[in-house]
């Protein structure tokens, strides 16, 4: 996952388009972002006007669970504002109200431990989501919570910190935990909480990798985000 | 079967600088069987390339297989709880769904370390123990259902904290670690859903997450599963202090881990 930036759409449509397709650079084109080989664009992108990058090694890693969970944390901040919220009967409004403390409580605990290595505050576009209906909460909340799953289950393996590996642990299976409520209150009764969809015959739940996870999560995140250092 | 005879398997953390080199290119060399995806290619690998590997992989080799034997044990535990539910008709119609689900989850767990074990590491898979689910005649969860959802509330959290305790003991096989967080996750997803159904059904006010390391209204025998998940500091970070969200509320952020010996002091209660 070397030398690869994610950018939204509107940082990547003002640089040259067809350039990248004459020299090969582009690897994957999407809805919401082009990923480009970031060697060959110097001369062509602009900047990283208002960009973070989230460093090298633990640090980076860190940096990549500290902008998941800026977006997790910024998704149950409005839930909590909208009209869904309002008037969500008790259990759904008990679980909103934990969620928003887990995840901001996880923000913050990032943001601390990072120090001066933290990435700035992440740029949040949540237009794509109706927060006065049930459904498009919910969808959007299995969305974060199961993505913030496999972030963690993907990116494990690169931590070189023992102390950090059981942080992320002791996070990820709180995500896992609200994965299968929400999943529950989408299909009550159902094996959805743990369906099908991602786990495996063997019993594993699916993990992403770097470029899997800014991939979907730039749907949300306005800032460009540089994981080209991450460990690989 | 003594369960504590696994820990003697587990060989000693202790690596010379030297051994750093051939550690990494260990380390290399398991990367290299792949992500995830790729795994049932992995566990095809041919046992001579572990058997090629240098002296210090050796040991590793064996520490993992000491690891994931405990992992197996606790996952024999499951499955044949869950079997046994589902066979002896407990388990109320409608929520059947779920625990069928869950047993396919556990069987999946069971052959996948000892496929992993016998064919990848070249080990020897432990055998199903014998079990006494009603731990000596204390309970009967094959036939009062609401004893049988308390017991697999707390089987299920025990696993939660038995594979986060174990991370760091596998982190020097990629695949081992990736392995055991993927199965780490489905054992949260089914505590969260246990744990939400006791409470749906009138019998706890528990949440999906362990709040306070209250064990709710599961029996005292319990205890030790939540011991210490009140936890509210990480890294040196006091959470409450740092955020002013409540000590409740933080505490059900992070789970914490057990170690092997808390784990297999839970798990001998049920042994046969």
């Amino acid at each position: 996952m070397k030398n690869e930036l994610i950018k939204p759409t509107a940082l990547v449509k003002s640089a040259n388009r067809r350039e990248f397709l004459k020299r090969g650079t582009l690897s994957v084109a999407t809805a919401g972002l082009l990923l480009v080989g970031c060697n060959e664009d110097e001369d062509m992108m602009p900047p990283m006007m208002g960009g973070v990058s989230l460093g090298s090694g633990d640090i980076g890693i860190l940096n990549y669970a500290y902008a998941l969970e800026q977006l997790e944390a910024a998704f149950y901040a409005a839930v909590l504002g909208g009209g869904y919220f309002a008037n969500a009967n008790a259990e759904e409004k008990t679980i909103m109200g934990d969620l928003e403390k887990h995840e901001r409580a996880h923000r913050e605990f990032f943001k601390a431990a990072l120090g001066n290595m933290a990435i700035a505050d992440l740029e949040i576009d949540f237009s794509s989501i109706d927060f006065n209906s049930r459904t498009s909460v919910l969808n959007a909340a299995k969305t974060f919570e199961d993505l913030g799953v496999a972030a963690y289950n993907g990116a494990g393996q690169f931590l070189e910190s023992s102390d950090f590996l059981l942080i992320a642990g002791k996070i990820v299976s709180v995500e896992a935990r609200h994965a299968a409520a929400i999943r529950d209150l989408i299909n009550p009764g159902s094996a959805d909480f743990a369906g099908d969809d991602l786990i495996d015959a063997n019993g594993l739940e699916r993990t992403l990798n770097f470029t899997q996870v800014l991939t979907a999560a730039s749907t949300y995140v306005k800032t460009p985000i540089d994981f080209s250092q991450l460990p690989s | 079967m003594n369960l504590l005879k696994l820990l003697d398997t587990m060989c000693p953390d202790t690596k010379t600088p030297e051994e750093k080199d051939t550690f990494f290119s260990r380390r290399d060399a398991f990367r290299q069987f792949g992500d995830l995806s790729k795994k049932m290619a992995m566990a095809a690998i041919p046992l001579g390339i572990l058997s090629a590997l240098p002296k210090v992989a050796k040991a590793d080799t064996a520490s993992l297989i000491g690891v994931l034997n405990y992992a197996l044990t606790l996952e024999h535990l499951e499955y044949r709880y869950y079997q046994t539910g589902l066979e002896s008709n407990v388990i109320t119609a409608a929520d059947r769904v779920i625990f069928q689900k869950i047993r396919d989850h556990e069987l999946a767990h069971v052959k996948f370390l000892q496929e992993v074990i016998a064919n990848v590491l070249g080990g020897t898979p432990v055998v199903e123990p014998g079990f006494d689910f009603t731990a000596g005649g204390n309970f009967n969860p094959f036939t009062d259902y609401p004893t049988f959802l308390a017991l697999s509330q707390a089987f299920e959290d025990t696993g939660v904290r038995a594979y986060k305790g174990q991370a760091a003991n596998v982190k020097e096989s990629d695949v081992v670690l990736t392995a055991a967080l993927s199965i780490h996750s489905v054992e949260a997803r089914h505590a969260s859903m246990v744990r939400r159904l006791r409470t749906i059904k009138g019998q706890d006010t528990v949440k999906g997450w362990i709040t306070n390391g209250s064990i709710g209204s599961l029996p005292a025998a319990t205890q030790s599963i939540y011991a210490g998940e009140e936890n509210v500091s990480h890294g040196g970070v006091n959470v409450v202090s740092l955020t002013g969200i409540d000590a409740g509320a933080v505490s059900e952020a992070w789970d914490e881990p057990l170690t092997d010996q808390q784990v297999l002091g839970i798990a001998s209660l049920f042994l046969a």
